[in-house]
């Protein structure tokens, strides 16, 4: 099933927490949506599980709208909410039962279904206790099954690893993978290694708006443009260094990061590299070089870049 | 239909697992049956074979109760979260409205059910007017349904739960003496207006056996407008 926002635009009072966002998912495909804090990701996603109307726009999920026919797409739809929800004073057991009968599933499958959703969540210890009584990882755990259980083919997971501890971040998204290649999966986080590591696509969302689309190597290269060195040498002098640094054709700009240690940060003017240069200097002076490391923007700063102004 | 069920049905088994329902069962026959057959205008001392003095101890502790119990069906799901949880199943705003209202209306069925004993004892005792009772008790139903409807709707819109309990109260007190005591300060078409408002006026004629159209449309249409306006809230969240 593929999903179409068209110009989504949400209001809570004169702020506009969505404006205008469009974008389109397509069957099969795993997009992270990330952003900072109040960027508009939980309203989005609200909004695909058809919790509330948008003002403005609409969002169709395989050809229905969500004004015209939500309980067709809550029906295909499995959703976890951001604190995730969940009735602590039922047992997991029950409370499975009951999703699975607001879903409709025939009565005959139900405890198949429940069986299953144990298995896959890892939840075989706990089965019998009561929500209230679980960790947040376990309850979590829950919250995913619970959005599981009727097989959906989309599945729109809300911040899906807050609270867990590492090994269950990495179950987690073990388990986000293997659902991944069946179902349309949109997941949010800030964590940007974590979508980095389970998504086909990125979706940067900032104000309302989203600023960035595409793959995570598409952004790499988006924000990568000049070289940038690391560079440390010795045998000299800093000031002569520098300065015989600074007659490289080819160099933008240096930054001192260690005086003691000597170390630079070099940047190449566009598209050259000064790699060549620096070692002919430093052979010409008699300086010897301790270090060269080119450094690779990495996610968060392209993120920062991007989502700071 | 289905979902309603489901939905009244989990509400139900919370009351029961929370002990609320146990309390609520307890504390009202407790009370009822003390005003019915041991103290003050009991059945021996009044000497006739009728449940009025029961009705009545219903119908204020019913008054009282319904409140407490539908405080958290809107406003709790809503603290929890769970509400979210909910409506993003395949499950309409009406059908989660109806389930949290047939699940309370449900617990008071279950909570008037043992009294059925008190007819038969009286019935073993003297001459019964079979009809009054049987009235009365629909009488007691429809009362608890108004005072069901108006707690849900308080529990719309207030988001805390205790809130939402005091301002069913108080919106309730003006059906249950507000009005009537107005009726009986006022004459003339205001009088009859307060006096048809009132909602003691509603359920003695129905607990006196009489089955009026009037009545009727007066509970069911309390009823409906509240359930109507709450959905409307609920449909208008911007959560």
């Amino acid at each position: 099933m593929d999903i179409v926002v068209e110009h989504l635009t949400k209001r809570y009072g004169p702020q506009k927490a969505v404006d205008n966002v469009s974008f389109r998912v397509k069957a099969g495909e795993v997009l992270g949506f990330l952003g900072p804090n109040g960027a508009g990701k939980t309203t989005t996603m609200k909004a695909m599980a058809c919790f509330i109307k948008p003002e403005e726009g609409d969002i169709l999920v395989g050809g229905y709208s969500i004004h015209d026919h939500p309980e067709i797409i809550k029906k295909n739809i499995g959703y976890l909410a951001e604190n995730n929800p969940l009735y602590q004073e039922m047992n997991i057991i029950d409370f499975l039962e009951f999703v699975a009968k607001i879903h409709g599933i025939p009565k005959y499958l139900i405890p198949e279904r429940i069986l299953d959703m144990i298995r896959t969540c890892g939840l075989e210890g706990e089965k019998h206790k009561l929500i209230g009584e679980l960790s947040k990882g376990y309850q979590q755990r829950v919250g995913l099954a619970q959005a599981l259980i009727h097989d959906p083919d989309i599945l729109i997971l809300d911040e899906p690893t807050t609270g867990l501890d590492p090994n269950q971040i990495v179950e987690i998204r073990e388990l986000i993978k293997r659902i991944g290649k069946e179902k349309t999966v949109i997941l949010s986080s800030h964590i940007l290694a974590e979508v980095e590591a389970t998504c086909d696509r990125i979706l940067i969302i900032n104000n309302g708006r989203i600023v960035v689309d595409g793959t995570a190597a598409e952004l790499r290269k988006q924000a990568q443009g000049n070289e940038i060195l690391k560079l440390g040498v010795q045998g000299g002098n800093i000031d002569h260094i520098f300065e015989s640094l600074f007659e490289i054709e080819t160099i933008d700009s240096i930054d001192i990061i260690d005086v003691d240690k000597q170390l630079f940060e070099i940047q190449s003017l566009p598209n050259t590299t000064s790699v060549k240069s620096i070692f002919d200097t430093c052979v010409r002076n008699n300086y010897y070089i301790t270090e060269l490391t080119p450094t690779e923007k990495k996610l968060e700063d392209i993120f920062r870049i991007l989502t700071l102004h | 239909m289905k979902q309603i069920l489901h939905i009244a049905s989990r509400e139900l088994s919370t009351f029961f697992d929370s002990l609320t329902a146990y309390v609520l069962i307890v504390i009202f026959l407790g009370f009822s049956g003390f005003f019915t057959w041991i103290y003050g205008a009991d059945v021996f001392f009044v000497g006739q074979a009728n449940l009025n003095t029961f009705f009545t101890v219903a119908y204020w502790s019913l008054f009282i109760f319904i409140p407490a119990l539908t405080m958290r069906s809107i406003a709790g799901e809503l603290k929890a979260g769970t509400l979210e949880l909910l409506l993003t199943k395949p499950v309409s705003d009406w059908q989660l409205i109806f389930g949290k209202f047939l699940s309370t209306l449900l617990l008071i069925a279950i909570a008037l059910a043992p009294t059925v004993i008190y007819y038969f004892t009286l019935w073993a005792i003297g001459p019964v007017d079979h009809s009054a009772i049987l009235l009365g008790y629909v009488g007691l139903l429809l009362m608890s349904m108004v005072y069901i409807s108006i707690g849900l709707l308080a529990s719309c819109i207030a988001s805390n739960p205790i809130i939402a309990s005091l301002a069913a109260l108080s919106i309730g007190i003006f059906f249950h003496i507000i009005f009537d005591v107005l009726a009986s300060n006022f004459v003339g078409l205001i009088g009859s207006f307060f006096s048809y408002m009132s909602l003691s006026t509603h359920f003695e004629s129905i607990s006196r056996g009489v089955v009026d159209t009037k009545d009727l449309i007066y509970f069911f249409s309390i009823v409906f407008f509240c359930l109507f306006t709450s959905k409307m809230i609920l449909s208008n969240r911007n959560l």
